[in-house]
């Protein structure tokens, strides 16, 4: 990729967001707040079952309520492709996705069983609650504990989610190391539970034709779906998600009621709106739980001898959900024998997702909670283990690193924190009734890229617009697009226009895997610098242009205008010179993609080391965690005030995750019960205290040209193992099974 | 949501006739609570009487005996701030404040307050058995989900808990409900108000579908130095109680001269235990007291697997509020530090 000087007058510093009054004021629209002058309104009815048949649907009460257009069920819905592949859409894991009201077979509890849609909303839900549904019901399973022995290595790998391959000999290894921690480790399910809830409004254009406003965090994924499913072609269908609130990886799928908001858009050629309740925010994906059997072994001088980590995640019947939980054991230290399965076990909800750094969580929990395990046995300080078993290179013998400042990180954080004042001892640290426990972990998350597309149209009137058909999910990727653009054809952010969440747009893939500030950052600079090399002809092909003999490489784009960076007072404007050449706008659309063999030769990530502090009142088992420093080593960042809020994200995420989050199932039932946001506890203010964020600088020049790595997951993924790590140093008691709720602090012994 | 029809009576008269016009009538104040179970198809009321704007239940007023009558349609926002109950009454601002958010607090009404419906999962979600919102239909949350429910006073048909905070300290001051029905008004002790759930887990309250509650008087006040309100939840805010603990203390020097106890989240209602409280009496605050006291409110507490801890920390809770309230150092409902 070709790289030209550039003058960072925005990228790298501290901006507001562009989109931040639209949002403040409201102005910012989410998908159920389109409207069209017909507009029909879908309700979903849920299933009440977790297997089984619909063995009847009772619908003569719903549609005589005035107001109702139609029932949608399995026995009347207008036909859709017949392949299951129809409906795989861009991340769609192994198998055969869900198809909402495809037949009269029940799959998990909440599925969508009937659309109602009438005039209006209220209309809708009324007609819902007539509906009567009865069935026949099927043993079901939903307790992942019992389903050890029915784990299944999955036949066809979700790309990227194959566990590393084994190196020296663990078993013997850690039979033979002299200091041993060998444990289970377990997480709860989580949902998402993004504030704006799922919808989707389709206006019916006529002639077959349809504009969908969708929550999602890639509009072409939709628009791919969408035409696959309903046999329609790109040209009749436009969808638009330019605001999303929240959705943390629940968006990277269509889900069930765009499927339904369509089909009833169709067939009955009007608009229609479909928006999920809260509850039926509990229908669909979530973060899986793992069975996870962690072994570490190591010598007296501290050196790892060997790591075996075991993981059972859970997944539907219908398909193989994979993600990156036991990776991170082969990658994080310098070890010889290293050994990791990952299998699945099937259970009768809806197929788990991707959520905030999918996998990365979950294992991190179990490896960085046995490495502190070890750090007490080994009576060695936790971050002197980490720092004796620092990998220069991934695992310690695989590819080297592209960047990697976590050694800068570790002793940064350690000293914003003050971990050198802290007593080794378990329980020694107290102030009035409360236990004071600090603990730390490391974090580690990919610093992907994906191939993406951007055009850049500057015109005479000094404008830049720029656009790519990703997403911005609340991260922050209309403002460093801007920034990004800005810099490239050095104009006030003000002149800049992002556009992005419309399928119209170059091509995107999904917002996801922390990739985007890589991906569509990459694209809108490329697409700009095209649209600069493409002025700066112009500009030196104008009569007795100053920089008729210059170099681009030493011209100052600044201010609108093109100077000599020897002599400033030689220069030209962006208008004189678009006059001069004759044009009123320049174009370019241009594609970004990483660099195969970087990737082939480099191992690439983002690192994290996280120090916290829990204060624990231990006869009424409540855990506080009063203070965070996260260090982060990411490579280049954008925006440090959009990246600091990107990483509190993060890390409160993980406080919810420690401390609070759980989707909790009742297994006769097979339904998961606290489906709402006042039973599934979010942390809230008062669970938040100081957090600090620290971006280490670290030079990045392998993976992109902007030298970015991405923060949309780093934040949360050592940050549970922290708070357990902290509580054990705090109370003594190693709480392997999150979240750490009142009544493991009460119920559970110290640990001998 | 189903159909309904709506009247705004203008006077308590009014409204006794309109809440008895139909079986399926339903007041209501603030929905706060209400409303969301008629979305869920919890509560499917064929008439509302909106009762928020009728004239003379909006005040806090002095009562002839000294105590405070605080009129059902106060918010449970005036009521916490109101300088009378701060002064009189702290251990009920407290409860309130502990409760809820500020932004639910200040619709929620303090009749409102008494009458809101359990929290328990399965009666929320219509797809699911719950004798409590559909007789007969048995109780799943016994062998489910069932860490938020209750130890004590539960019976076979029904184990969901009151969530209410206010409730919890007006149990412990022994407030009185005053309604008003078809047959004249009638006092209600708080006691007496919730009812467990029994053979008849349906019905929450002793208060009867053709009466309405006009205020909520406090006997003169007694226990404003020696008090505590302390509420264990899963987060810091914002969620129910897993168990709290009201604490009224009357002391003499150093010697408890009276007790009160409260416990919510425990059961049905409010749960005190008469006999436990009359243990203090003449002995000096000690945590060896505390503990036969603790053990003594929660003989014969029951758990049902997930909240089996639920008995163990409300004996510890017990021990710590009454230490609190002994100290003279009540719970901080902003301070999330437990003294």
């Amino acid at each position: 990729m070709q790289q030209t000087s550039m003058h960072e007058t925005h990228v790298g510093s501290p901006r507001n967001r562009v989109d931040g009054r639209l949002k403040v004021t409201g102005e910012a629209r989410y998908a159920a707040e389109y409207t069209a002058p017909d507009l029909a309104v879908g309700y979903v009815v849920s299933g009440a079952i977790a297997r089984g048949r619909i063995r009847s649907v009772d619908t003569k009460a719903a549609m005589a309520v005035p107001g109702v257009i139609q029932v949608f069920t399995h026995q009347n819905r207008p036909r859709t492709a017949w392949r299951a592949k129809a409906y795989q859409d861009e991340v769609a894991p192994p198998g055969t996705p869900f198809r909402p009201l495809y037949d009269d077979k029940i799959l998990y509890s909440g599925q969508p069983i009937a659309l109602v849609v009438a005039e209006d909303f209220e209309i809708a839900r009324y007609a819902a609650s007539l509906v009567r549904v009865t069935y026949e019901t099927e043993p079901h399973e939903t307790d992942l504990g019992k389903l050890r022995e029915k784990a299944y290595k999955p036949p066809k790998t979700r790309s990227g989610m194959a566990p590393p391959p084994p190196r020296g000999d663990a078993e013997a290894a850690i039979g033979a190391a002299p200091f041993k921690v060998d444990e289970s480790y377990r997480i709860a399910i989580e949902h998402h539970n993004p504030m704006e809830m799922h919808a989707s409004t389709v206006v019916w254009e006529g002639d077959g034709k349809i504009t969908v406003y969708d929550k999602i965090q890639g509009v072409q994924n939709t628009q791919s779906y969408i035409t696959h499913v309903f046999g329609l072609s790109n040209d009749d269908v436009r969808v638009l998600s330019p605001f999303v609130g929240g959705a943390f990886g629940s968006g990277l799928r269509p889900q069930y009621q765009l499927f339904l908001a369509v089909m009833a858009a169709l067939e009955l050629q009007r608009s229609v709106r479909v928006m999920l309740e809260r509850d039926q925010m509990f229908t669909f994906t979530y973060r899986p739980d793992a069975l996870q059997e962690m072994a570490i072994g190591a010598n007296p001088d501290a050196t790892l001898q060997a790591i075996r980590h075991d993981a059972i995640g859970c997944t539907s019947r219908f398909e193989d959900y994979q993600e990156s939980v036991v990776s991170w054991s082969a990658m994080m230290y310098r070890c010889d024998n290293v050994t990791t399965t990952y299998k699945l076990a099937q259970i009768d909800t809806y197929t788990p997702g991707d959520m905030r750094a999918p996998g990365a969580p979950t294992g991190m929990f179990a490896l960085e909670s046995a490495m502190d395990e070890l750090s007490y046995k080994l009576q060695i300080d936790p971050l002197q283990l980490r720092l004796r078993n620092y990998a220069e290179t991934e695992g310690g013998g695989g590819k080297p690193f592209t960047s990697k400042e976590l050694r800068a990180a570790y002793q940064l954080g350690a000293e914003r924190f003050g971990w050198s004042r802290r007593n080794p001892v378990p329980r020694s640290m107290k102030e009035g009734r409360e236990l004071i426990g600090w603990g730390m972990a490391s974090g580690m998350w990919e610093a992907m890229m994906e191939k993406t597309s951007a055009r850049a149209t500057l015109t005479i009137d000094g404008r830049l617009e720029v656009g790519t058909a990703t997403a911005d999910i609340g991260t922050g990727t209309y403002t460093i697009l801007t920034q990004i653009a800005a810099d490239a054809l050095g104009l006030p952010m003000e002149k800049v226009t992002a556009r992005i969440g419309d399928s119209s747009l170059p091509m995107s893939p999904v917002e996801g895997g922390s990739w985007t500030a890589a991906s569509a950052g990459s694209a809108v600079h490329v697409a700009c610098n095209a649209v600069r090399e493409t002025l700066f002809k112009y500009a030196r092909g104008m009569d007795a242009s100053p920089l008729a003999n210059a170099d681009i490489g030493r011209v100052a784009f600044r201010g609108g205008r093109m100077e000599l960076m020897a002599d400033p007072s030689r220069y030209v404007t962006i208008q004189d010179t678009m006059r001069a050449g004759g044009v009123d706008r320049i174009e370019a659309e241009e594609t970004a993609a990483p660099s195969r063999i970087n990737q082939l030769r480099y191992a690439a990530y983002t690192h994290s080391a996280i120090f916290a502090e829990v204060r624990v009142d231990e006869e009424l088992g409540r855990v506080r965690v009063t203070r965070i420093v996260d260090a982060v080593a990411a490579g280049k960042i954008l925006n440090p005030k959009t990246a600091r809020s990107q990483i509190l994200g993060g890390v409160v995420f993980g406080i919810g995750m420690a401390l609070t989050e759980e989707s909790m199932m009742d297994h006769n039932l097979g339904r998961f019960m606290n489906h709402n946001i006042a039973e599934y506890h979010v942390p809230v203010n008062a669970d938040i205290h100081d957090i600090e964020v620290i971006f280490v600088e670290e030079h990045e020049d392998k993976i992109n040209p902007l030298g970015v790595k991405g923060l949309g997951e780093i934040g949360i993924v050592g940050t549970a193992a922290a708070i357990a790590n902290a509580v054990y140093h705090a109370t003594g008691k190693r709480i392997r099974h999150l979240p750490i709720t009142v009544d493991k602090i009460i119920g559970e012994k110290e640990a001998a | 949501m189903n159909r309904f029809s709506y009247a705004r009576p203008g006077s308590v008269a009014d409204a006794l006739r309109e809440v008895a016009s139909s079986p399926a009538a339903k007041i209501i104040a603030g929905g706060t609570n209400l409303v969301d179970l008629m979305k869920y198809n919890v509560e499917r009321p064929t008439h509302l009487v909106d009762v928020s704007r009728l004239p003379g239940l909006k005040s806090i007023e002095e009562t002839g005996e000294g105590g405070l009558r605080i009129g059902a349609l106060v918010s449970n926002t005036s009521a916490a701030y109101d300088t009378r109950v701060q002064e009189r009454y702290p251990l009920l601002s407290s409860a309130i404040l502990a409760g809820a958010t500020a932004q639910l607090r200040n619709a929620a009404t303090t009749g409102g307050n008494l009458l809101q419906r359990t929290r328990c999962y399965y009666f929320y979600d219509a797809a699911v058995p719950c004798s409590k919102r559909e007789p007969g239909t048995g109780c799943p949350a016994k062998d489910g989900v069932n860490r938020i429910h209750a130890i004590l006073g539960t019976s076979d048909k029904c184990i969901a808990t009151h969530p209410s905070d206010m409730a919890v300290a007006l149990a412990a001051l022994e407030a009185v409900v005053k309604v008003a029905g078809p047959r004249g008004e009638r006092d209600i002790p708080l006691a007496d108000f919730h009812r467990l759930p029994g053979d008849t887990p349906e019905k929450d309250t002793n208060l009867g579908a053709d009466e309405i509650i006009l205020a909520v008087e406090l006997p003169e006040a007694r226990f404003a130095k020696n008090y505590t309100y302390l509420k264990l939840r899963d987060r810091l805010s914002y969620a129910f109680a897993l168990v709290s603990v009201a604490a009224a203390l009357e002391m003499d020097g150093d010697k408890v001269v009276e007790a009160r106890i409260a416990l919510g989240g425990v059961a049905h209602k409010p749960w005190r235990v008469p006999e436990a409280e009359v243990m203090l009496r003449g002995k000096a605050p000690d945590r060896m007291v505390f503990e036969t006291v603790a053990d003594r409110i929660l003989l014969g507490a029951k758990g049902y697997g997930g909240n089996d801890f639920k008995i163990e920390l409300a004996r510890r809770a017990v021990i710590r509020a009454l230490s609190q309230a002994a100290a003279g150092t009540p719970q901080s409902q902003t301070d999330k530090r437990i003294q």
